[in-house]
């Protein structure tokens, strides 16, 4: 099928949203690994990288309103946010 | 529930028998629809859940490489038909690994298996567009082979271009929307969101040929070849010395014997590339190895695509795995940054290593480069090739310690 790799299993675990990076549209300029220091690193290109993460990183309640921020600044609109999953 | 009475209802007592043996999908011998009838019969008309119940219990899987279970994908399709968005079938031959034959193979030699089973969940889902996308000489052949039949005028054809991701679920969409075969950035099933946002269902060629055996002759029948892991048979593509031969064989069946069964000498390898190019390589002492997904696992292979590549005795697995690597950097589709950037690095300290460069910290990079290219893309190519590389240091590390300290194991490089 379609699906992706989803590195997003275990470990961060109070995440009530999942940040997804749409890597077509995403310059490596970096303005959101700014917004997002705690939860964003860049990579040696500049590309935003989650350690242990790829094009879905989970955010916790206390980073909800830094990633709606970053969604929302994000020059080439490359981020999303959505709900995370209950279970 | 099961649904045993699928082929008493379907079938006639003076259709011909089912086809006995390994020799399934290339049992008609030509490909024309007269040699198809004669052997199969005409085409059925399942009711839709009980074809579904029949694909489940058959336990047919996907064979363009995901292995994902062919009833679920048709099911969920089933969910959304009847909504006011109509379901669209895409059969996917586009086959863009260099070292994959079987879906051109099939489609020349059997299309009209193919465009049963195109038709047969086209009708489980109550789809009103059929699209066949595959590569120019296949299409031809299924072109006429669509104007032999009255009932296959509707299928539309578009030709899919040669590059390794032009087969990728998001990129076979792309291509028939905008003539673009590019992977998109997708975050839903394309079941619920495909071709101009409507419900798609899309399978690889070989699976909807085996569905139109199965809505035949039923499930006991696919079961009765094949393993409990790989029933049925499926076809592989391996490489021969003068080029790439394609076979029919039980699922299964262990890496030597499929390739034996080819008309190749396994014991002529070093190790064999399973999986294709995304794939691993599998060390020539483990060559009875069954062809299943659970025993590959420890060596990050998987059946997939069904691609066998021998490496010959005595050629160096370093080298060969740098050219792959290369080649792979060369087909990303350059649009995100992990993959662009890492791919081509990726590569070139691969062939460092492959060239002799005495740099102990070679492998090493491999694996950190390896690691930040895994999942940051939007299709699998990064992944696939850091499974490739990773897989090639495993398998070939008494490899990579002769060429740090100087030499080649490779007699013949
Ligand atoms: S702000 Fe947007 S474009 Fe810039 S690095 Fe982050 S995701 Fe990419
Ligand atoms: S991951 Fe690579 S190959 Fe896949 S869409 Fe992105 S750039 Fe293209």
């Amino acid at each position: 099928m379609s699906g992706q790799t989803r590195l997003t299993t275990g470990a961060r675990a109070a995440a009530t949203h999942t940040l997804h990076i749409d890597w077509t549209a995403c310059d490596g300029r970096g303005l959101c690994t700014e917004l997002l220091a705690g939860l964003l690193d860049r990579d040696e290109w500049g590309y935003p990288r989650a350690l242990g993460y790829g094009s879905d990183v989970p955010v916790s309640a206390a980073e909800e309103e830094a990633a709606w921020d970053a969604v929302a600044l994000c020059p080439r609109q490359a981020l999303s946010l959505r709900a995370a999953p209950r279970g | 529930m099961s649904t045993p009475t699928l082929t008493a209802a379907t079938r006639a007592v003076t259709d011909p028998p089912a086809p006995a043996g390994t020799r399934r999908l290339f049992a008609a011998g030509a490909p024309d629809l007269a040699h198809h009838a004669a052997t199969f019969g005409p085409l059925p008309h399942p009711d839709s859940a009980a074809l579904v119940d029949e694909v489940q219990a058959a336990g047919l899987a996907g064979r363009g490489g995901a292995a994902f279970p062919a009833w679920r994908k048709i099911a969920s399709a089933q969910k959304r038909a009847g909504t006011r968005d109509r379901v669209v079938v895409i059969g996917n031959g586009a086959e863009g690994e260099p070292m994959s034959a079987k879906d051109a193979t099939l489609l020349q030699r059997a299309p009209h298996l193919v465009i049963d089973g195109l038709l047969l969940a086209g009708a489980a889902v109550g789809a009103t567009e059929l699209y066949l996308y595959t590569g120019a000489a296949a299409l031809a052949s299924v072109r006429a082979a669509t104007l032999e039949r009255s009932d296959a005028r509707g299928i539309v054809l578009r030709e899919a271009p040669d590059s390794f991701i032009s087969g990728e679920a998001s990129a076979v969409i792309h291509s028939i929307e905008k003539g673009r075969a590019i992977p998109r950035d997708h975050v839903v099933r394309l079941t619920t969101s495909g071709l101009r946002g409507r419900p798609t269902l899309l399978h690889n060629v070989e699976t909807l040929a085996h569905l139109a055996l199965v809505a035949r002759y039923g499930a006991d029948w696919f079961r009765s070849v094949g393993s409990r892991e790989e029933p049925g048979t499926r076809l592989f593509t391996v490489r021969a010395p003068d080029g790439l031969r394609v076979i029919e064989a039980a699922g299964g069946v262990s890496i030597a014997e499929a390739v034996s069964l080819a008309g190749v000498d396994p014991r002529g390898f070093s190790a064999v590339l399973v999986g294709g190019y995304h794939g691993g390589w599998v060390r020539s002492e483990h060559l009875g190895r069954p062809l299943t997904r659970e025993a590959l696992q420890e060596f990050g292979a998987a059946p997939g695509a069904g691609i066998l590549m021998g490496l010959p005795v005595g050629s160096c697995g370093l080298t060969a795995a740098a050219q792959i690597a290369r080649y792979l950097a060369s087909q990303s589709a350059r649009q995100c940054g992990p993959c662009v950037n890492g791919l081509p690095e990726l590569a070139s300290v691969l062939t460092r290593l492959a060239s002799g460069r005495r740099d102990p910290g070679l492998p090493a990079e491999v694996r950190r480069l390896a690691g930040i290219v895994t999942g940051r893309g939007s299709c699998h190519h990064p992944d696939g090739t850091a499974r490739f590389v990773l897989s090639t240091l495993t398998a070939f590390a008494d490899d990579v310690e002769a060429h740090l300290a100087g030499h080649c194991l490779g007699g013949a490089a």
